[in-house]
């Protein structure tokens, strides 16, 4: 008998250590909701059903697998993940024309997880991410061309050309952070806050597959869940870290179930209507005094892992095909939408133009922006607080020091 | 002769405008200002009190988790325990577990989640049980805190404060022994402040704590025990000292010291046996503030005496005496009249043993003996 207890208990363990694949029941789907008797008005709610396997729970119940929406917050949805992909493929190019320099990392495929975050929270809840940031600034209300114009080293950028590609911040979004996995213990000092101050807000805090097995993240997991701290953790699972496989690099791939004595939800961060309704969940979770969770968005890059790295040495053109063609986001969306006569197919064209329309004139006004003057005033700026900096900071010769 | 003028700016930054302006008010307590520029005497003084540099660190944190409802104090054994170095004693009983909070042994955690208060706008006070602890944190401290600002475009500030004991301890070898003044000291976005005295601990890490930067202040273990006058104006609470300035502890001809932490003692110990055995006046710099750097009143003494040392317990490579000599050369050459020197650390990890651990850090005997070499005596 205890024989028994003990082969079962091992089992598993065993089964996961040496699976070949990083097991992902969730469905991927972007498509898998349902909804019927859509009202005629933009803004009257109606209930969505998700698909039961929409999420997978640790140590939790499921979130509710109804989401109430309007067709005017689908269309928003909609009309942000085209922006974003739009901006994303801008970048691309610009980075192609050697435009862009350094590293850029797009999240081109991973769209709906910034939506839907974004549509389950408000603007007082905190949202703190890796370098993967480019659609976070935008949703968190950053402008398309304050983002192209920060990746192109602009003035008039998002953190005046001062932080490139990883390092935007935004009212109540806190970068854009380029070292893997220090937003984490970041994102749960936030969270201390909202508690500190006692507000009814919650922080999310992302980091990729590949940054969860960072020992800082397991320190911040522990402190949240000893002080209750309303963060909701998330990793963003696109599979692979850098070019490493989550079972390559995860001696336990089910990032939900990471936080041990956390609860964890795993999301089809592949679709947005999920996200969002696991997002909003967490949120009241947390709010209510139940203290963290550790979400995993499942999710996919279409892209390489940053612009130098073509993506296909370590995974297959057919995987990211597959992929692309039949669990895209904005595609899935746009398949309900338009079968729950949410919308019609003109009406869809008309909000691709238009956030392409919108998207491709701030990019060129980005391109023309100017860049930073080079002189001492601007470079020396804002490395301290303005009034409390010190008299002078020393450039590369001692006739360079810039006095304030 | 007038090209090399080009070459000698220290003219120029001696008189350059700021020289003369006063930080500006909105960060740094003005009502402090005459106790500062006050020449030492404090034994002869009414109303000063012997402090020890313990309770002065604790009457300043006191002082500020009152005053700020934002300020809050984290770390290792800060609340229950009363502090690893009984520095936090009586403040959890003061302000409650919401203000003053123990945390686990996970220095790169607790640092974050410091710094991610700070950036949602708390002014958390972090403390390290000792900054050897801190390397664990270094990332946190330098990438998250010190360069968000910048990064930022100027958005994102930080108001944190690092606190905790650094550098030479008694018998605890070399993980334990270490100087961060250098590693931190090169970091553009934070300011690092290193207190000797009772007044310098509270004036400092109140100015640390209210300055909207992340601060870092190097305090020395074997300093919390030791009392020192403080000022009746310093003992208010609205004592702060401004950040960037260094002190003349002790007035001279001859040399110029310039010291910093636990060395300052040991330079005026220095400095009375050079008085008594030589007959020479050494002038002693408490630099107070490792960053910014006061490199007025350095390149002024040295300009007064010609002479300059550095006292310091930091390894010699790439440390602060190699900065303050480079800046002599950069803004005092002329002025010298002999090579700079400097006593040092001696670059070796940190022994046990009594006798080789003294050999590891300045000792007065061998300021004096560099002293007399300088002073070609």
């Amino acid at each position: 008998m205890l024989f028994r207890v003990a082969a079962r208990q091992a089992a598993p363990l065993r089964r996961s250590a040496f699976a070949p694949l990083a097991r992902r029941s969730v469905t991927t789907d972007a498509a898998s909701a349902h909804a019927e008797n859509i009202p005629q008005e933009d803004d009257k709610p109606f209930t969505v059903r998700l698909s039961d396997e929409s999420f997978e729970t640790y140590e939790i119940d499921p979130p509710p697998y109804t989401l109430e929406t309007t067709k005017k917050e689908l269309k928003q949805m909609y009309h942000d993940m085209v922006s974003i992909r739009r901006m994303e493929m801008a970048a691309d190019r610009l980075y192609k024309e050697k435009k862009i320099r350094g590293f850029c990392h797009l999240s081109t495929g991973q769209e709906a997880v910034a939506v839907g975050i974004e549509h389950a929270i408000n603007r007082m809840d905190k949202v703190i991410t890796a370098y993967r940031c480019h659609g976070f600034a935008l949703m968190r209300g950053g402008t398309v061309k304050s983002i192209i114009g920060e990746l192109l080293g602009r003035r008039e950028g998002i953190a005046y050309g001062k932080g490139g590609s990883m390092h935007m911040f935004a009212e109540n979004f806190y970068g854009g952070n380029g070292i893997v996995g220090a937003q984490v213990p970041v994102g749960a000092g936030l969270a201390f806050a909202q508690q500190y101050n006692e507000q009814p807000n919650t922080s999310i805090i992302l980091y990729g597959d590949g940054a969860s097995n960072q020992g800082q993240v397991f320190e911040a997991f522990n402190m949240a869940k000893l002080w209750n701290l309303p963060a909701l953790f998330g990793c963003e699972n696109n599979k692979y870290g850098m070019g490493t496989s989550a079972a390559r690099s995860s001696a336990l791939t089910e990032y939900y179930k990471r936080g041990q004595y956390i609860p964890g939800l795993k999301v089809n961060g592949m679709d947005v209507l999920a996200t969002k309704a696991a997002v909003e969940y967490g949120k009241n979770y947390a709010i209510s005094g139940n203290g963290p969770l550790v979400f995993e968005y499942v999710t996919y890059r279409y892209g390489g892992h940053s612009m130098s790295d073509p993506g296909t040495t370590y995974r297959s053109r057919e995987e990211i095909q597959r992929m692309r063609s039949t669990n895209d986001p904005i595609a899935g969306l746009k398949q309900k939408m338009l079968e729950w006569g949410v919308t019609s197919e003109e009406e869809l064209k008309g909000i691709d133009k238009e956030a392409r329309a919108y998207v491709d004139a701030e990019v060129a006004e980005a391109e023309n922006m100017a860049v930073p003057e080079e002189n001492s005033r601007i470079l020396f700026e804002d490395i301290y607080v303005r009034g409390s900096e010190p008299k002078w900071m020393r450039g590369r010769t001692v006739d360079e020091t810039f006095y304030y | 002769m007038a090209a090399p003028r080009v070459f000698r700016p220290a003219a120029r930054l001696l008189s350059s405008r700021l020289a003369s302006t006063p930080l500006r008010p909105a960060f740094t307590q003005t009502a402090c200002a005459p106790s500062i520029l006050r020449a030492r005497g404090y034994a002869s003084e009414s109303g000063t009190k012997e402090v020890t540099v313990r309770d002065a660190l604790n009457e300043a944190l006191a002082e500020e988790l009152e005053s700020n409802q934002k300020t809050f104090i984290l770390g290792e054994e800060v609340a229950q325990y009363n502090g690893a170095y009984k520095v936090t004693r009586g403040l959890l009983d003061r302000f409650g577990p919401k203000r003053v909070i123990d945390t686990p042994i996970t220095e790169a955690g607790f640092c974050g989640i410091a710094v991610g208060a700070a950036l949602a706008g708390l002014h958390p006070i972090c403390e390290f049980m000792t900054f050897n602890f801190a390397m664990q944190a270094i990332d946190q401290i330098i990438n998250s805190a010190a360069k968000t600002h910048y990064m930022s475009g100027g958005i994102q500030p930080c108001n944190v404060t690092f606190r905790g004991p650094n550098g030479f301890a008694a018998g605890v070898a070399a993980q334990h022994s270490q100087d961060y003044s250098a590693w931190y000291g090169s970091i553009p976005g934070l300011k690092v402040v290193s207190p000797w005295s009772s007044e310098d601990a509270k004036g400092l890490l109140k100015a640390a704590i209210r300055d909207p930067n992340p601060v870092v202040v190097l305090e020395n273990e074997l300093m919390y025990g030791q009392a020192f006058p403080m000022s009746e104006a310093s003992q208010k609470s609205d004592f702060v000292l401004p950040i960037g300035k260094a002190k003349i502890e002790r007035p001279g001809k001859d040399l110029t010291i310039v010291s910093v932490s636990r060395c300052v003692g040991q330079s005026l110990t220095a400095a009375q046996e050079l008085k008594s055995k030589y007959g020479v006046e050494a002038e002693v710099i408490n630099l107070r503030s490792i960053k910014p750097l006061d490199v007025e009143t350095i390149i002024a003494s040295l300009k007064k005496t010609g002479r300059l040392m550095v006292v310091e317990s930091g390894y010699p490579m790439y440390g602060v005496s190699s900065e303050i000599m480079a800046l002599s050369m950069e803004y005092g050459f002329d002025y010298l009249t002999a090579p700079a020197a400097r006593v040092t650390g001696a670059e070796v990890p940190t022994p046990y043993a009594l006798g080789l651990e003294n050999m590891s850090f300045p000792q007065e005997d061998t300021i004096v003996g560099q002293a007399a070499k300088v002073l070609r005596l």
